[in-house]
């Protein structure tokens, strides 16, 4: 007996595309980028890596890496909680707009931000007159990054929550747990890898972000440009291997990304089979 | 401790799931809550414990345990122990830590030292039958060791009152049984005041010293089991407590006639409906000058103590179930499709119009 689908020419066919494709789409673009850097040797690799204004790009990219992170793992901890764990009319709605970030395309936010903390926006007189700016320097791309990223460990834990359901909170409840004491002890143990995870998306995304970035940033070299912005204009300059040299750099974090994510299903399937 | 229960009423939304009631459970009592879903029997137990709001009515409801109102005092500081249905153990922590926690967590002033925790959680594990299992994790349990965990969790805290959420509800027969019995045990050694929910009739009628009977968010009845199954106060009472057969029809002169079958009753004339339980439902091979009653026979259980004969005629719309001692069962040589004639040891008539009016027995 044969399974459906099991004939030897579809599964050849089947798998040869996908070997294909992936290769295609997938494997050679990243070899071509590590190619492209190293095209010209080490030597210039390296150089163009630790040019200063490459340096500065590096450092602005994962400084708001670094703080988008816990703004991010604190407003979706409190949206899931909020949301799994109390009822309150707008609720749905409120899952709904949790979304917009992923459905508008990051330019416009980008855009709507400047209109809004511009030096000529809404807010742009009275952020002047304290001398407060946030559009063209590290806060700005900052806030735009935070509004990029933020439903990622929201939409992590919602569903988690939603599934675990708040039997063990009330248990804690009725032994005595106090507000933190019950976070710590009972909540955050259930979640741990769901917001690991989030956090693993979150920093992929806002050191990947270059859309929403290039609008608030202005992109000055050296003070707001950003890995992303840099690698741009490294290739608009017709500095291929920079540009590239760059490039690997990102590839890099993207990869250290996977590996780091695959790590946390391959324990958390582990774990399931130990259970 | 004693509880005591004054105009508790709950709505959820528009709908009312509980009825403002009162109710008094004594100290070291232990108390079923019976009835079926959406009778507000959960709902009801939540608020004792605090785990629910009661509403706010234009006389406020009270919650006392013993001489201390709680109506005011959050969850954690009621004092109660609470069992959920599905256990609800902290599923990162073993057994061990589970028991402890209740512990771990209290204010440092009156929490006790480490020394004194483990002794005291040993102690808890040894009591459920647990204390090779401190290292496990629960979904390395079984249902019914999972269950035990939660009690002894429940119990680590020293609670005034042990509060359970249809305990068993999740277990298959033999490890509810089990575990009823031992649930009873515990509470007639320890003497804490307890308050279960269940929808199993039988399980209330077991375990409780006195049983509280809920529909549609209402206290139909409460007392002893025993009075509870031979002084229904009423219809849904002794519909809910076991099995009834329904006999309906016209009475004229002292004669219930429905089709062929005719009964002598002591009634006025008009529609009567009579309730009857299996165990009062006798089978001959004759009719009597009282009652003519012909029923054939179509399923036979002959499992446990009695034998389940099913019942049917024209006359009836649903079946009836009979239960025969095997002996009568064996006289009688039963089986499918004989024709017999039924007489009544007894019944029962609840007049339509005032529900609440005491049921009418009659001995045959």
């Amino acid at each position: 007996m044969r399974r459906i689908g099991d004939a030897p020419a579809v599964r050849r066919v089947l798998i040869g595309a996908a070997v294909v494709l992936s290769a295609l789409f997938l494997l050679l673009p990243l070899v071509a980028i590590f190619a492209q850097a190293f095209s010209q040797g080490v030597g210039v690799f390296w150089s163009n890596v630790s040019n200063t204004y490459t340096l500065h790009a590096i450092a602005l990219t994962l400084g708001v890496a670094l703080l988008t992170i816990p703004i991010c793992l604190v407003f979706g901890v409190a949206l899931a909680w909020l949301v799994t764990r109390f009822s309150f009319p707008g609720r749905r709605l409120l899952q709904t707009l949790i979304d917009i970030p992923f459905a508008v395309s990051p330019v416009v936010a980008g855009l709507i931000y400047l209109l809004l903390y511009g030096r000529n926006g809404w807010m742009g007189a009275w952020l002047d007159s304290h001398d407060i700016q946030l559009m063209f320097a590290w806060p700005g791309i900052l806030m735009v990054t935070v509004f990029v990223t933020c439903p990622f460990v929201a939409r992590e834990l919602i569903p988690l929550m939603q599934a675990q359901g708040s039997r063990e909170e009330e248990a804690a409840v009725t032994l005595g747990a106090r507000g933190w004491t019950l976070f710590r002890r009972v909540t955050l143990p259930n979640i741990r890898w769901a917001l690991l995870y989030g956090v693993i998306l979150t920093n992929a995304r806002a050191a990947g972000e270059f859309g929403a970035v290039s609008v608030v940033s202005g992109a000055i070299r050296g003070q707001t440009n950003t890995l992303p912005l840099h690698l741009e204009q490294l290739y608009q300059d017709y500095n291929t291997v920079g540009a590239f040299a760059s490039a690997s750099l990102l590839a890099l974090i993207a990869l250290l990304t996977l590996a780091a994510k695959a790590t946390l299903e391959w324990r958390a399937s582990r774990r399931e089979a130990f259970i | 401790m004693s509880i005591h229960l004054h105009n508790i009423g709950k709505h959820f939304g528009a709908t009312q799931a509980l009825e403002p009631v009162n109710l008094d459970i004594h100290e070291s009592e232990l108390v079923g809550l019976l009835g079926p879903s959406g009778s507000g029997k959960t709902t009801l137990l939540r608020i004792i414990a605090g785990l629910e709001n009661a509403d706010h009515a234009r006389e406020p409801g009270k919650i006392l345990f013993g001489e201390r109102d709680v109506t005011n005092v959050h969850v954690r500081d009621r004092r109660i122990g609470f069992v959920f249905q599905h256990y609800a153990l902290f599923r990162h922590m073993t057994v061990y830590d589970n028991v402890a926690f209740g512990l771990t967590v209290m204010p440092r002033k009156r929490r006790p030292s480490s020394g004194e925790v483990r002794s005291r959680v040993f102690r808890l594990l040894e009591m459920v039958k647990l204390e090779h299992l401190a290292n496990r994790y629960p979904a390395q349990l079984s249902g019914g060791q999972q269950q035990r965990v939660s009690l002894a969790r429940a119990l680590a805290v020293k609670p005034d009152v042990l509060l359970l959420d249809e305990p068993f509800g999740a277990l298959d027969a033999k490890v509810r049984q089990e575990l009823r019995r031992w649930l009873r045990h515990l509470h007639d050694e320890l003497n804490f005041t307890s308050v279960f929910v269940t929808h199993d009739q039988e399980e209330a009628l077991e375990l409780s010293d006195r049983v509280v009977v809920m529909s549609n968010g209402r206290i139909e009845q409460i007392d002893s089991p025993e009075t509870l199954y031979r002084v229904p106060k009423n219809r849904f009472v002794f519909e809910f407590l076991g099995d009834v057969n329904h006999l309906e029809g016209r009475v004229r002169n002292g004669v219930l006639t429905c089709g062929d079958a005719r009964l002598t009753v002591d009634l006025p004339d008009g529609h009567e409906e009579l309730l009857l339980r299996p165990h009062e439902v006798r089978l001959a091979e004759a009719p009597s000058p009282e009652s003519h009653l012909p029923v054939t026979i179509t399923a036979i259980s002959p499992v446990g103590a009695e034998v389940r004969v099913e019942l049917e005629a024209d006359w009836l719309a649903k079946p009836w179930l009979a239960t025969v001692r095997h002996a009568d069962f064996e006289r009688l040589a039963l089986r499918r499709g004989l024709r017999l004639y039924v007489h009544l040891r007894q019944w029962h008539r609840f007049p339509e119009a005032e529900s609440k009016a005491p049921e009418q027995r009659h001995v045959a």
